[in-house]
């Protein structure tokens, strides 16, 4: 009787060898950036940390400044949702040749283009319209429209590739005009997923909002700035604290229209 | 919300936004490239990729024990009535409520009040990538986890085998290469956020930007976004050919 034996599997040269590099990466990472983490965590350190966390409570609570933090959400939640909008709006304008609709040269001058604006962040995008418009909340709206016009203007286009063409075709061979063909067939495709697609860039855009403040975008980033500039701990938790209940609302807000759209889209 | 957000397209097109506007875009051309300059900036394009290197090493080793405590797959008391529910029922809604904090502030808000902690430098970039990133990792490697089939995992624990044991043999198999290749992506990810984490003083391309476009010089500034660009186009493909690796 013969005993079959199992061979132990062949070692994974390939993988030891990228583990290996990975390990070296870390490791020539932390040694370039020579931080003492022993420094960090000496008694001393901790208890300075310790220190300046304390001074962070109480938040401040008084009247005028939760008026104050109130005034910065609400216009935090105005740039999110004008930033978007102009965003939804420019997207779907490129979308169109970006899906190929005008031929080959106005697709790939479109593509450049949305690439151009996502591959640029919104905090750079940011800095950059507080010089051509000035410190302020319109900046900022005008920050996040450019980087997000790059991001829904790639996923509408996606969209538009995907959807069926024979319903669109249909109406023209039966003589509709080119654009009531493209508003009565294929747009009415696509809608409920570009509708969701928005959505779900407003959540994102509200928390990016919330931080364009830092570089002059207005909002609650910008009260967050300016309280910790000047060592307002208590005040700065306020604002922290509105951030994240403006973050949850929206979020609840962006889920109830979701899940209006349909079961697919929630 | 017009009002709000002060909707005023004209100050686009006053004369003093404009003269700012377009001597700034004018030094864009030709871009910045002294010795010196380029020195700089190679030091800072450095700096900034051993900030996610290191930031999101050590947002793994805040995640790895996180995710094994509250995968639900890997828990014993949950397979049948036994003693010890409810306390490893408390544990691990308590880490997942940590994981949750973590990750709830952006990291750049982290990396602003580091930098008032520890003073400007990529030390503040590095920890904020770790908690926010921690935060995430964790939660995402639970899912993957348990999005995975977790019989062999419940047979080996019901067989009387311990929890790593259960992980290595019955999990990690099935789940591994899912798992590499969503830390990568998160690596990706740390590239770009360690460069706008620079805008709060974190060190790295961020504050050469940052420093460069509060002095208006276009030259400076126009150089850094090339930089940056090709970096995370770099990014992009290194990430690409490391998850094709870990395949």
């Amino acid at each position: 009787m013969s005993t079959v034996m199992l061979q132990p599997p062949s070692p994974c040269w390939r993988c030891r060898v990228t583990a290996a590099l990975i390990l070296a990466a870390v490791v020539a990472s932390f040694a370039y950036l020579g931080i003492d983490f022993r420094a960090l965590f000496t008694g001393e350190s901790l208890r300075l940390m310790g220190q300046f966390v304390a001074e962070f409570f109480p938040p401040d609570v008084s009247p005028e400044f939760l008026a104050k933090a109130g005034w910065g959400a609400l216009q935090t939640l105005a740039v999110s949702a004008l930033g978007t909008l102009l965003a939804a709006a420019a997207g779907a304008v490129l979308a169109l040749p970006a899906s190929g609709r005008f031929g080959h040269i106005a697709q790939a001058t479109s593509r450049f283009a949305l690439n151009f604006l996502r591959s640029v962040p919104e905090l750079v995008w940011a800095a950059l319209m507080v010089l051509a418009a000035g410190i302020g909340p319109f900046a900022g709206a005008l920050a996040l429209a450019l980087h997000t016009t790059g991001v829904l203007g790639r996923l509408f286009a996606e969209g538009l590739e995907n959807a069926p063409r024979a319903p669109e075709d249909a109406l023209v061979l039966a003589g509709a005009r080119p654009v009531s063909a493209f508003v009565y067939a294929s747009l009415q495709i696509v809608l409920p997923q570009w509708v969701a697609y928005t959505l779900y860039r407003w959540e994102m855009n509200i928390r990016m909002a919330a931080v364009l403040g830092f570089v002059g975008g207005g909002g609650l980033g910008q009260l967050l700035y300016f309280h910790l500039s000047i060592f307002q701990q208590q005040q700065a938790m306020t604002v922290l604290i509105a951030m994240f209940g403006l973050v949850a609302l929206v979020d609840f807000l962006s889920g109830r229209l979701r899940r209006g759209l349909g079961s697919a889209y929630a | 919300m017009l009002v709000l957000a002060e909707f005023k397209p004209w100050a686009l097109f006053t004369s003093g936004n404009l003269a700012v506007m377009g001597g700034f875009l004018a030094g864009f051309l030709p871009p910045d490239g002294s010795p010196a300059f380029l020195a700089l900036l190679a030091k800072a394009t450095l700096e900034t990729l051993a900030m996610a290197t290191a930031g999101t090493a050590l947002a793994f080793v805040i995640a790895v024990p996180l995710a094994f405590v509250t995968t639900r797959a890997l828990s014993v008391s949950r397979i049948g009535p036994g003693p010890g529910g409810v306390r490893a029922g408390v544990v691990r809604q308590a880490a997942r409520s940590l994981l949750m904090v973590l990750r709830a502030i952006p990291e750049i808000v982290w990396a602003l009040i580091f930098v008032r902690a520890l003073g400007l430098g990529p030390a503040a970039g590095v920890l904020a990538l770790a908690i926010t990133y921690g935060g995430m990792l964790g939660k995402v490697y639970a899912e993957i986890l348990e999005s995975t089939d977790t019989r062999p995992a419940r047979a080996l624990l019901e067989a009387g085998s311990g929890r790593i044991a259960a992980l290595c043999y019955g999990l990690l198999p099935n789940s591994a290469q899912e798992l590499a290749s969503y830390t990568v992506y998160r690596w990706e990810c740390a590239v770009r956020a360690s460069v706008v984490m620079g805008f709060v003083g974190a060190g790295g391309l961020g504050q050469l930007m940052d420093q460069s476009m509060k002095m208006l010089n276009g030259g400076e500034a126009s150089s850094i976004l090339l930089v940056f660009l090709a970096l995370v186009l770099l990014a992009d493909a290194l990430s690409n050919m490391l998850r094709r690796l870990l395949a």
